[in-house]
């Protein structure tokens, strides 16, 4: 106890002189964030210090206004807050790398099985093959992803449970489970060898193909967005707030990849079809995150500065070129067609990381959970307050 | 079956979960304004559930050391200090050098390691954080040689400021609208008969989406175990006729267990009663049922804004949007369809040209 009460008294001596230097300031008091970046405010004093420590902006290097001479515009104002020790209101998630992983695996496969299946109906044997095979390679590492980022693997099939609407989470893995057989049939059709075709086994598999093939391709629309709920149905500011775009931007990007994934794989001649989808694809999932970066009020901060700016803006240039090289040479020339894929391919996957990524961010700093809401309120004050009364 | 089945008021929770003769829905009425900041109630949670030690440390905010709620803090006792006394109390320091509080001081020392811990310290209340990477980066907080002086007395009169201490235990607030209840998707978290919401954890698969889902930041997956973790509102005590640890072990009632409707009405006196002595900063937080989350099973009497505890000004369940998010979804899986399909019609055209 005397050991408590020697620190506090020091404590205060400490704070003493701090006060004398900022004199009447309050702790209590509302204190706007440092205009300077935090790395040099931390020398000017004890209100800059205090401020970044109460604003939780000593995280702010990536989110000052117009940061790194971009000559953004400033759609946000530097809102004031408070917070308990800078401490974060929301639990990160507690997901690793492997879930972004899968978005992307999710969409890729989802993507390829639509490519797969207009090419057994439209007599592309190639461009069949390459897709059902790497639909099936995606879907068998999304499965790894998602298993092994449980908490406990081996209760993976805990999930089979339930069907629980209110959880994306058990609304994707039923998606998954009508979406899997499917993929798997045709794909291992499209490994069977030769001499083993006559057998009746593979002639059996032979003939269910096709129809457990669409059963996939019908429900891939489905993998390739439900995703997008996934992540914006939590309390994460990065995605709930922009659940409106959010699943245009990953459909697109899955029907980006999975274009991409048929135009590496099969020759110029059957492709055509992997093109348009790539392309199409492609121009939506830009144009969709275009409009979600338009639309994001504060936690468009998190998503304009440091890594997950990093990664998304070597996303939209690799999909741009991808799309560009999809238009003008892919058609013509095998490599050209291979390159665009790939960059399809990395465009789409540096996009599920960046918006993973963000997401994550916005957790870590109590600024993006406490003042959309405190706006929220006052908001939601302003509208009482004009109201007419009520009659009655 | 009624309405406001995802969102909005809603009277009998237990009911619409599929209990059809149920007890009614219990709660606790934290009342923070006599709160003493003895922490029993983090040590009667931890003793009965067996809640392990997430790791002793010293924070530097203020009192305390426990940090947030977590997979191994059910219980959490929120310490701020302010310059500024409670409505017209004395806080007995007339004619006593008192210093302002050592708040900034202590903000420092913990600010570096939230930054610098891998989850920005959501990690606080289940495991201890890291210490700061780089010593030369954020020096060690020189906290002084205890001194003989008084506080204060070094800086005179007018360095002086008045000084409230605010103490607020926190926990599950058991939402009538539960995030992390809905997002399960084993059916691990589920509604109890009391209204209150429990993970199973044999069920529990630890997808951690329910960590994600809480707009509180409650809940939280324990390292090494692998599942997820948070209050159970003591449901075997409450299946035993008994009021949870927490309550049986607070000292001055500021944990007030019972029905959830009476707590209510309790509450209100109580802001009531404040009110009338001058303390016209008090006021309820996850009291009223037409919130973001339907109210709060577990609600309190705070005596500044609930970010100041460290609590979300105006949460709201995801769930909520749960509707206009699948119509999105849908609007661009049709989309995806319709690009398929396209993608194929408009090569057969071109190759018919």
């Amino acid at each position: 106890m005397t050991e408590r009460e020697g620190t506090s008294h020091s404590d205060t001596e400490r704070v003493g002189e701090a006060a004398a230097q900022a004199e009447n300031r309050d702790i209590d008091q509302r204190v706007a964030p440092p205009a300077e970046p935090p790395e040099q405010s931390s020398e000017e004093g004890s209100i800059g210090r205090e401020a970044q420590l109460f604003q939780g902006s000593g995280l702010g290097r990536r989110r000052r206004r117009g940061g790194r001479g971009r000559g953004e515009p400033t759609v946000v104002p530097d809102a004031e807050f408070r917070s308990y020790y800078g401490r974060p209101v929301l639990k990160a998630p507690v997901w690793e790398w492997k879930i972004a992983a899968y978005l992307f695996a999710g969409g890729l496969a989802a993507g390829s099985s639509v490519v797969a299946a207009g090419a057994d109906l439209t007599g592309r044997p190639a461009l069949r093959r390459a897709g059902w095979l790497g639909s099936f390679a995606a879907l068998l590492a999304s499965l790894y992803f998602l298993v092994s980022d449980l908490g406990r693997p081996e209760r993976f099939h805990h999930m089979l449970r339930v069907l629980k609407p209110t959880s994306p989470m058990s609304v994707g893995t039923w998606i998954l489970s009508v979406f899997g057989p499917g993929v798997g049939a045709a794909a291992v059709r499209e490994l069977v060898p030769r001499r083993w075709r006559r057998t009746w086994p593979a002639r059996l598999l032979d003939r269910l193909a096709r129809p457990l093939g669409l059963s996939a391709a019908v429900t891939a629309p489905g993998v390739a967005s439900y995703t997008a709920v996934l992540l914006s149905h939590t309390a994460v500011p990065g995605w709930n707030e922009v659940r409106d775009e959010l699943p245009f931007v990953f459909a697109g990007s899955a029907a980006a990849s999975g274009g991409g994934f048929g135009m590496l794989c099969a020759p110029v001649e059957e492709a055509a079809p992997a093109r348009v989808f790539a392309a199409v694809g492609a121009a939506g999932e830009l144009l969709a995150a275009k409009r979600m970066e338009q639309r994001m009020g504060l936690i468009g901060e998190v998503y304009r500065h440091g890594k997950v700016h990093r990664l998304r803006r070597a996303s939209e240039v690799l999909t741009l070129a991808g799309l560009a090289g999809t238009v003008l040479v892919a058609g013509r020339s095998r490599s050209g067609a291979a390159a665009s894929g790939l960059a399809l391919l990395a465009g789409s996957a540096l996009q599920r990381f960046g918006v993973f990524e963000a997401g994550m961010e916005s957790t870590k700093d109590p600024r993006y959970v406490v003042v959309p809401q405190r706006e929220r309120l006052a908001a939601r004050e302003a509208r009482a307050a004009v109201a007419p009364p009520d009659p009655g | 079956m009624t309405g406001n089945r995802i969102s909005g008021p809603l009277h009998d929770v237990a009911g619409e979960a599929g209990h059809d003769d149920h007890p009614p829905r219990v709660g606790f009425f934290t009342d923070t304004s006599v709160c003493i900041g003895c922490k029993a109630c983090e040590v009667a949670c931890k003793e009965w559930n067996a809640v392990p030690e997430d790791g002793l440390d010293m924070l530097g905010m203020s009192y305390d050391n426990t940090g947030s709620l977590g997979a191994n803090s059910w219980r959490h006792v929120a310490f701020i200090e302010q310059p500024r006394s409670t409505g017209r109390q004395d806080p007995g320091f007339l004619g006593l050098p008192t210093g302002p509080t050592g708040t900034s001081i202590m903000a420092e020392a913990v600010g570096p390691r939230l930054r610098d811990s891998e989850r920005g310290g959501s990690e606080l209340g289940t495991g201890p954080l890291d210490a700061p990477k780089a010593e030369s980066e954020h020096p060690v907080q020189e906290l002084g040689m205890p001194a003989f002086a008084r506080p204060g007395d070094a800086t005179g009169a007018e360095g002086r400021t008045d000084f409230r201490w605010l103490m607020a235990s926190d926990v599950c607030k058991h939402c009538t609208h539960a995030g992390c209840l809905d997002v399960c998707p084993t059916g691990a978290l589920f509604r109890t008969e009391f209204g209150t919401v429990v993970v199973q954890q044999d069920i529990c698969n630890g997808c951690g989406y329910c960590v994600s889902g809480c707009p509180y930041g409650v809940i939280d997956r324990r390292p090494h175990d692998g599942r997820a973790q948070k209050c159970t509102l003591c449901y075997d005590r409450l299946h035993g006729g008994l009021e949870p640890a927490c309550a049986k072990a607070c000292p001055t009632d500021s944990i007030q267990f019972g029905e959830l409707d009476e707590l209510r009405e309790r509450a209100d006196r109580r802001l009531a009663q404040l009110h009338e002595l001058g303390v016209g900063e008090a006021r309820l937080y996850g009291r009223d049922p037409d919130d973001g989350v339907g109210g709060d099973g577990a609600f309190f009497l705070l005596l500044d804004e609930p970010e100041v505890y460290g609590l979300p000004p105006d949460p709201v369940v995801p769930t909520r949007d749960a509707p206009s998010m699948w119509r999105r979804a849908g609007a661009a899986a049709a989309a995806f369809a319709l690009a398929g399909v396209g993608a194929f019609v408009s090569a057969a055209i071109g190759a018919r040209r």
